[in-house]
């Protein structure tokens, strides 16, 4: 089905050229809107879902899936089950250890793997990615390394006096091992406030990022307001004042076009999971200089350079942060995922999310007594659009939409802070991916009225 | 609209109506307990006529906020076991966890259960178990407590110390912690 887009109106008039979408049906306008293109590409979401087997699952009575949780895990396109598949049938071996063909095999699998990760962020050199369990694994390793260095850059051990800062949007993975990093050590944490706009409240920032603070770690794309921060303006402060930047882009990678030497931070965190590859599999990116600089994390077999009763020596980066036989499965099914996207092209996913995220909003806005989480507009926001009802909890909403067949996530997200400024137990959550159409924020939409009719 | 939908009308009435809803005094013990993945909190209190094997519970009085289900099994809870003898109130306890760890297998008994058969369809839903269980842990622990109290002192021991909720430790177990 090809669908085509004129310039002057855009999404909202979208003509369907194909028979597909010239059924009667009630919703014949959002297929049609569904498969809309950017001007000058040819962005077919129904191509693109038919590469998604589970899309095409029934549930519960036999209703079509809906899938609205890619914020939480995204679903797998055949290529990438196929790459894993093919690396237990044919190559299966422990990478970095052997001469047989089965080793080197392994090894380049898993290597390869590591070079279309580095391209696909456009890392300068292959050596600065380091594959971990998932992105929170990352995270820890870099809190717990940097609790352990003698020196970082140009300055001392972290300890009493400096202090590390967060934002209130962060997710408890990007939290929690601040709070024990300043436990351990000694030093301070403290955050960036967000406002009941959903937006980081910059005004102070002078003043919380300061010549004290040795790192400030932040989410590129939160997962629970859907807010895309300003990594600029707190990247330029964190120079200006010799801090280190983590950007925790677990929400920005799947999504969008990333640079890490354009976003000019020092490390950068995303899992293989949300970006249409396996679980298990995550991505620390570090300039190589501070790498080389940090002590390991987790200790074990090839991570090591020399090693006697007495003591050991360590590996350069990456093999220095990959203790043990990796995840060399995981890495061939994400080195297809980063194959499959870049095919696809991010920024064609990213202008069809885009374009999904103001049709939701829209719709959401008018829809009385819910109120939206975050921001109301698509300026600086990304696809994952948190809601409460009023007189229905959350996982009311959430039970009451799988029964109709649309998945989509609740609770707190992993971010109480937020619930909490916001005045709410929970949110319900409803994300957009690569694969989403219209038609699945239409029955989100018909999904939410029947909740509202359930509870009266 | 499915027909088995974890939503049956009786849910329903007491989510939109509660019974015993609100604190009172006086009370025996309170506690105050989460569920920490969904955000649900509920503080509740006990009172206890009697003592030892005569106990009979006198009032479950409760606040909290949370999903229909767990504010509705809350409410069908204190319909439950008040005025029951704390072995009786045991029991259909007891029956009302099996019933919440059967996935769907187990045919409740209506003459036990009452109201709380209503549940049966969210059994079938292990996400939702412990929300359906947050209400009837939280008086176990309460009852507990409130024994103790009129059990008082050890001879010579020293004075029992007021109990104080822990919402970090008295969090609703886990489905195979409930085993009847």
């Amino acid at each position: 089905m090809t669908v085509t887009v004129t310039p002057a109106t855009g999404s909202a008039t979208a003509s369907a050229t194909g028979s597909a979408t010239a059924s009667a049906t009630a919703s014949a306008t959002a297929s049609a809107v569904a498969t809309a293109a950017p001007v000058g590409t040819s962005y077919d979401v129904d191509r693109i879902r038919a590469d998604f087997p589970i899309l095409s699952r029934r549930v519960h009575d036999d209703r079509p899936l809906v899938y609205l949780d890619s914020a939480a895990t995204s679903q797998k396109p055949r290529s990438v089950l196929a790459a894993m598949t093919d690396y237990y049938e044919r190559h299966n071996a422990a990478a970095h250890r052997g001469v047989h063909v089965l080793a080197e095999e392994a090894t380049d699998i898993y290597e390869g793997a590591r070079d279309k990760v580095a391209a696909f962020i456009h890392a300068p050199d292959g050596r600065e990615v380091v594959f971990t369990k998932n992105a929170t694994e990352s995270i820890n390793l870099v809190a717990y390394a940097l609790g352990n260095a003698d020196r970082l850059g140009s300055r001392g051990r972290l300890g009493p006096g400096d202090e590390i800062l967060v934002t209130q949007m962060e997710h408890h993975s990007n939290l929690v091992p601040w709070q024990l990093l300043a436990q351990r050590t000694g030093a301070t944490l403290r955050w960036i406030p967000v406002s009941l706009e959903g937006r980081l409240e910059l005004d102070d920032l002078d003043s919380l990022l300061t010549d004290r603070t040795r790192i400030v770690a932040f989410v590129h794309q939160s997962n629970i307001l859907g807010t895309v921060n300003p990594v600029d303006v707190i990247v330029r402060r964190a120079r200006e004042v010799g801090a280190l930047v983590l950007l925790d882009s677990c929400q920005s990678v799947p999504h969008l076009p990333i640079d890490v030497q354009a976003l000019g931070v020092d490390f950068l965190v995303f899992s293989g999971h949300k970006m249409c590859g396996p679980t298990g599999i995550g991505v620390l990116w570090g300039r190589f200089g501070l790498l080389a600089e940090l002590p390991p994390f987790l200790a074990g077999g090839s991570m090591i350079e020399e090693v006697t009763m007495a003591g050991s020596t360590y590996a350069e980066p990456p093999q220095r942060f990959e203790a043990g036989v990796p995840m060399i499965a995981e890495a061939a099914g994400l080195g297809a995922a980063v194959d499959y996207l870049t095919g696809i092209g991010l920024d064609a996913v990213a202008e069809h999310e885009h374009r999904l995220t103001g049709y939701a909003l829209e719709r959401l806005a008018a829809v009385e007594r819910l109120r939206i989480i975050g921001p109301a507009t698509t300026s600086s926001r990304g696809g994952a659009i948190s809601f409460v009802i009023d007189g229905i909890h959350p996982h009311d909403v959430g039970q009451l939409l799988d029964e109709t067949g649309v998945a989509v996530r609740v609770g707190h997200h992993c971010v109480r802070p937020v619930c909490q400024l916001f005045g709410v137990p929970a949110t319900t959550r409803a994300s957009f991916y690569l694969y989403t159409t219209y038609g699945e924020i239409d029955a989100l939409l018909d999904g939410i009225e029947r909740a509202k009719r359930v509870f009266g | 609209m499915q027909t088995d939908s974890m939503y049956q009308e009786i849910i329903l009435d007491h989510y939109r109506h509660p019974h015993h809803q609100g604190l009172r005094e006086p009370y025996d013990a309170e506690v105050h307990h989460v569920n920490p993945t969904c955000g649900d909190e509920l503080t509740l209190r006990v009172r206890l006529d009697g003592t030892g094997a005569d106990a009979r519970v006198a009032d479950v009085s409760y606040a909290g906020e949370g999903c229909s289900i767990s504010q509705a099994s809350t409410s069908v809870m204190t319909d439950l076991v008040t005025g029951r003898t704390l072995a009786e109130a045991l029991q259909v306890a007891d029956a009302f966890g099996a019933l919440m760890q059967s996935r769907g297998t187990l045919e409740p008994d209506e003459n036990v259960l009452e109201d709380a058969i209503a549940f049966a369809g969210v059994s079938r839903y292990p996400a939702r178990v412990k929300c359906a269980l947050l209400g009837w842990m939280a008086w176990k622990d309460a009852a507990t407590r409130a024994v103790d109290v009129h059990a008082g002192p050890p001879p010579d021991g020293p004075a029992p110390v007021a109990p104080v909720a822990d919402p970090t430790t008295l969090t609703a177990p886990t489905p195979e912690e409930i085993v009847p």
